[in-house]
């Protein structure tokens, strides 16, 4: 199986120790009840041994000062990526990995560790404003390989960086990437995050992430998925120093028969903190989508503010959506919330456009836009914003 | 009077119905098994079919686990140290109240259910049913007439076994849950309604349970029937003695609403909750599903939940006829080391189904209270509803509250919402309050009947009574 498959040459003895003890999740456990693994286990898998050539340019954003980062199949690939000098930012590529603090959460995580392709590291100096974006690119050429990038930023106090990470595949081959991020983000820091997933029907794809904050600190996270065939995106953020904010916003837009999976877990462990989520998704034909998002508040998270709303809408009859907004709350003086609606487009919007003369798909895709617009509009970057609208619009999901 | 004060004088309220009957009790031996299913059996002189029915459920039960998902932490039950049946040993077929053991009236007029008042004033029909068996059942006769069969479970085995037969375990199969199976291994009495095509149910029904004996359990199973075209209100009230140990309660209730009929199902649970260092109190492990079976058909579901230790209950609406309505409205307090782990499922099958959920939570003390919900569009259920609002109201800082809600949709018509909010109660509302004059405590009364009146307004007359009593017992000024 799986595990089998890579087992070979596991360095981390942690790893080898936990993935002995964990089993595959299956849909009997809480976490993964709405999406199955079965189909990834099953396939056959193996390490990339060669490097395939690549083209970044379609998937480079225009109009912005980008440093790349090029991993293809997995590992880091110095000829394709940018060698400029970065002042602020010291980066280390290496395929070593020490075992997770609070230890491993699932199968995939343990994996990821065991078996790290290139683990790229980031370290922003203090006070020290990254004027340069950092896009990472996450790209797939051979059929069956498996990819395990992990990336580590740390964020000195009062910095700020920008980043950017690409899924992308060459072409239509049945590939896994099980990605691993990592960020500490220090004191009156700040840090961008716009994840844009556009990868292959046939790709399975597993984000694992675990985002700390400091003091003061802020989190921006902007999860655009446009295309996979089966995508898991755990994030995990603890807000461990007084009066962080974090703001984690996503839009999935599966079609056919992808599978989007967004689990979040916002853990609110000190007073004074702040936490908003917006995640919207429009599903067609025989997709699936799956939002669950918690909200923990610890006993002495007091004055803590969290919201969280999911809203969906089902544009065909064999699409599924499983959502479940949860909050645990241990604290009194606190105000949480979280919202979730689930519909279909608006006959009388759709009348009313076309009484003014727009074709049926026109007059749908204008909806899809206005629906998602609020999300798209958090991401600040305008050139990001516009890369993925012209996206959308030319997979005809949306108008330009 | 400051709030610690107030929190002081309810922490050490005792329990209002915490008494104990003295009433000789004909009680089986500790233990489960098949013998002691067949003495239950036996002792209440079943037919051949039901001991069956009842062994295969033991069979069933044997080979399942408890359920351990809920967010709620407890010594399991020792399900051998339980004595599964006991009954009060005077037994009599009754045609009035009057021929009543005198102790039980007593234990009746204790528990504020003075049914002679209840009678005249409101016109209730009153079904009683304590630790195990239904002992006294008003208003027979007059709603004999309209042809509403309301009588104890066992009475109607006997008189109606083919009624039984076909609805019993239909909603709630025996391989449901443990505790499903469980109560349809054991079950002693309960209630069992039917009302017939198109009759109104001119009066509230209503059932008192009540766990008497120590070291029993209650496994009660009520049938709700409305045929079609009917209406029915069932109310369902429960108390039990001050015990140090753990008393167990594994119910099941079955509702079933023909075309066009309609179930109003009212609970106001009130069994002992442990006393304030969360010893003793009953289990309450209750399993409640009505299934809208017909066209049209309506099952409303209100709760006020103030009692037990441990609650573990979702009365779910299976809506499987076109256009029917599920409703549930809840109100749970918990208090001190109490748990709770309510809510409800709406499984939508048929077309144009509506459901709505409307929950209001609120904990104090140390205790944990969570919602737990489901709504499931299937792909069937063209048209469907769903408006969902959780509430969660935080007295102290030691409490807890928490929401888990499961949204399935499979169908692209559906509209389904659901909002949740979680507060505690302003210092600037206590503020206004005090500054017209009320104290504190009237105050947070006050506020708390506000934030549980759309609930409450649910509940007939006289049970919205009893419950604004109850809430206020539980709540008032325990705010930090």
């Amino acid at each position: 199986m799986l595990l089998d498959q890579v087992s070979q040459g596991i360095s981390n003895d942690t790893a080898r120790e936990a993935l002995n003890t964990l089993e595959l999740p299956t849909t009997r456990q809480e976490d993964w009840r709405y999406t199955r693994v079965g189909k990834l286990a099953s396939e056959e898998w193996k390490w990339s041994t060669s490097n395939h050539p690549f083209d970044i340019r379609p998937f480079q954003i225009n109009g912005i000062n980008a440093h790349h980062i090029v991993l293809v199949d997995g590992k880091y690939r110095p000829d394709l990526s940018d060698q400029s000098e970065l002042t602020g930012i010291t980066l280390q590529a290496s395929q070593e990995s020490s075992a997770p603090v609070n230890g491993y959460r699932h199968f995939f995580e343990a994996l990821s560790y065991a078996l790290t392709t290139t683990h790229i590291k980031l370290d922003v100096a203090a006070k020290t404003n990254v004027g340069r974006i950092i896009h990472i690119i996450h790209a797939t050429t051979e059929p069956h390989v498996i990819s395990q990038p992990m990336i580590t930023i740390t964020c000195g106090e009062s910095s700020y960086i920008h980043i950017i990470e690409s899924f992308v595949s060459s072409q239509e081959i049945p590939a896994f990437t099980n990605r691993t991020l990592k960020i500490q983000i220090g004191k009156n820091a700040s840090l961008n995050l716009d994840k844009i997933q556009q990868e292959s029907d046939e790709h399975f794809l597993m984000n694992e992430e675990r985002i700390h904050l400091d003091t003061d600190s802020r989190y921006t996270e902007n999860t655009l998925t446009i295309d996979g065939g089966w995508i898991r995106n755990n994030t995990h953020v603890s807000m461990d120093g007084k009066n962080a904010d974090a703001n984690l916003h996503g839009i999935y837009l599966p079609r056919r028969k992808q599978h989007i999976d967004n689990h979040t877990l916002i853990d609110h462990r000190v007073p004074h903190c702040n936490s908003n989520e917006l995640y919207k998704g429009l599903l067609n034909d025989h997709s699936t989508g799956v939002f669950n998002g918690k909200v923990y508040v610890q006993p002495d998270a007091q004055k803590t503010n969290a919201f969280q709303s999911n809203a969906n809408i089902l544009l065909s009859s064999d699409a599924q959506i499983n959502t479940k907004p949860e909050l645990e709350i241990y604290a009194d003086d606190v105000k949480c919330s979280h919202g979730s609606t689930t519909g279909q487009i608006d006959e009388n919007a759709l009348f009313y456009l076309k009484a003014r003369g727009l074709g049926d798909d026109t007059a749908r895709r204008l909806l899809n836009s206005a629906f998602i617009n609020d999300v798209l509009n958090k991401v600040e970057n305008a050139f990001v914003r516009q890369y993925v609208i012209d996206d959308l619009v030319k997979k005809e999901l949306l108008i330009g | 009077m400051s709030s610690d004060d107030i929190i002081d004088e309810i922490t050490s309220r005792e329990y209002e119905f915490g008494f104990t009957t003295n009433i000789e009790s004909d009680k089986a031996p500790a233990g489960l098994n098949e013998d002691i299913i067949r003495l239950i059996s036996h002792k209440k002189e079943e037919p051949e079919w039901l001991l069956n029915w009842r062994l295969e459920a033991f069979a069933l039960w044997q080979k399942m686990t408890e359920p351990t998902w809920a967010h709620v932490q407890y010594v399991k039950p020792d399900f051998q140290a339980i004595s599964y049946y006991a009954a009060p040993k005077k037994k009599v077929n009754l045609n009035s109240l009057d021929e009543l053991d005198p102790e039980l009236r007593k234990t009746m007029d204790k528990l504020g259910i003075s049914m002679e008042e209840q009678k005249r004033l409101h016109g209730v029909a009153v079904d009683f049913v304590m630790d195990s068996v239904s002992v006294a059942t008003s208003f027979k006769e007059k709603l004999g007439e309209l042809g509403i069969i309301f009588c104890s479970m066992s009475e109607a085995i006997k008189e109606h076994p083919e009624l039984v037969k076909k609805y019993m375990g239909t909603v709630v199969p025996r391989t449901d849950n443990f505790y499903a199976a469980l109560n349809s291994a054991v079950f002693t009495d309960g209630s069992f309604c039917y009302i017939p095509k198109g009759v109104k149910c001119p009066m509230e029904l209503s059932t008192y349970f009540r766990i008497n004996e120590g070291g029993t359990g209650q496994f009660e199973r009520t049938l709700v029937i409305a045929d079609e075209g009917s209406y029915v209100s069932y109310l369902e009230g429960c108390t039990a003695p001050q015990r140090d140990e753990n008393q167990l309660h594994a119910a099941v209730v079955e509702l079933i609403a023909l075309g066009d009929a309609e179930i109003k199902y009212s609970t106001v649970q009130n069994w002992y909750p442990g006393d304030k260092e969360g010893k003793g109190g009953v289990f309450n492990f209750v399993t409640k599903r009505g299934l809208c079976d017909g066209e049209r058909s309506k099952i409303s579901w209100t709760q006020v939940e103030t009692g037990s230790a441990i609650t573990w209950k979702y009365p779910s609406c299976i809506l499987k006829g076109d256009h029917s309505v599920g409703e549930f409205y809840s109100v749970a307090v918990t208090n001190n080391m109490q748990q709770a782990d309510t809510g409800t499922k709406m499984l939508h099958i048929g077309r144009n189904t509506k459901s709505t959920i409307i929950s209001k939570g609120i904990s104090a003390g140390k205790s944990q209270n969570s919602y737990r919900g489901l709504v499931h569009i299937n792909k069937s259920a063209e048209n469907a509803r769903n408006f969902s609002q959780c509430d969660s109201l935080l007295m102290t800082d030691t409490c807890g509250a928490h929401t888990f809600p499961y949204i399935e949709i499979k169908n692209k018509t559906a509209k389904v919402e659901h909002e949740a909010t979680t507060s505690k109660i302003g210092e600037d509302q206590i503020f206004y309050c005090l500054q017209r004059g009320l104290d504190e405590e009237q105050a947070i009364s006050m506020i708390v009947n506000g934030y549980a009146k759309e609930v409450l307004n649910k509940l007939p007359m006289e049970f919205a009574v009893e419950a604004q009593k109850l809430l206020a017992i539980s709540l008032e000024g325990s705010v930090g």
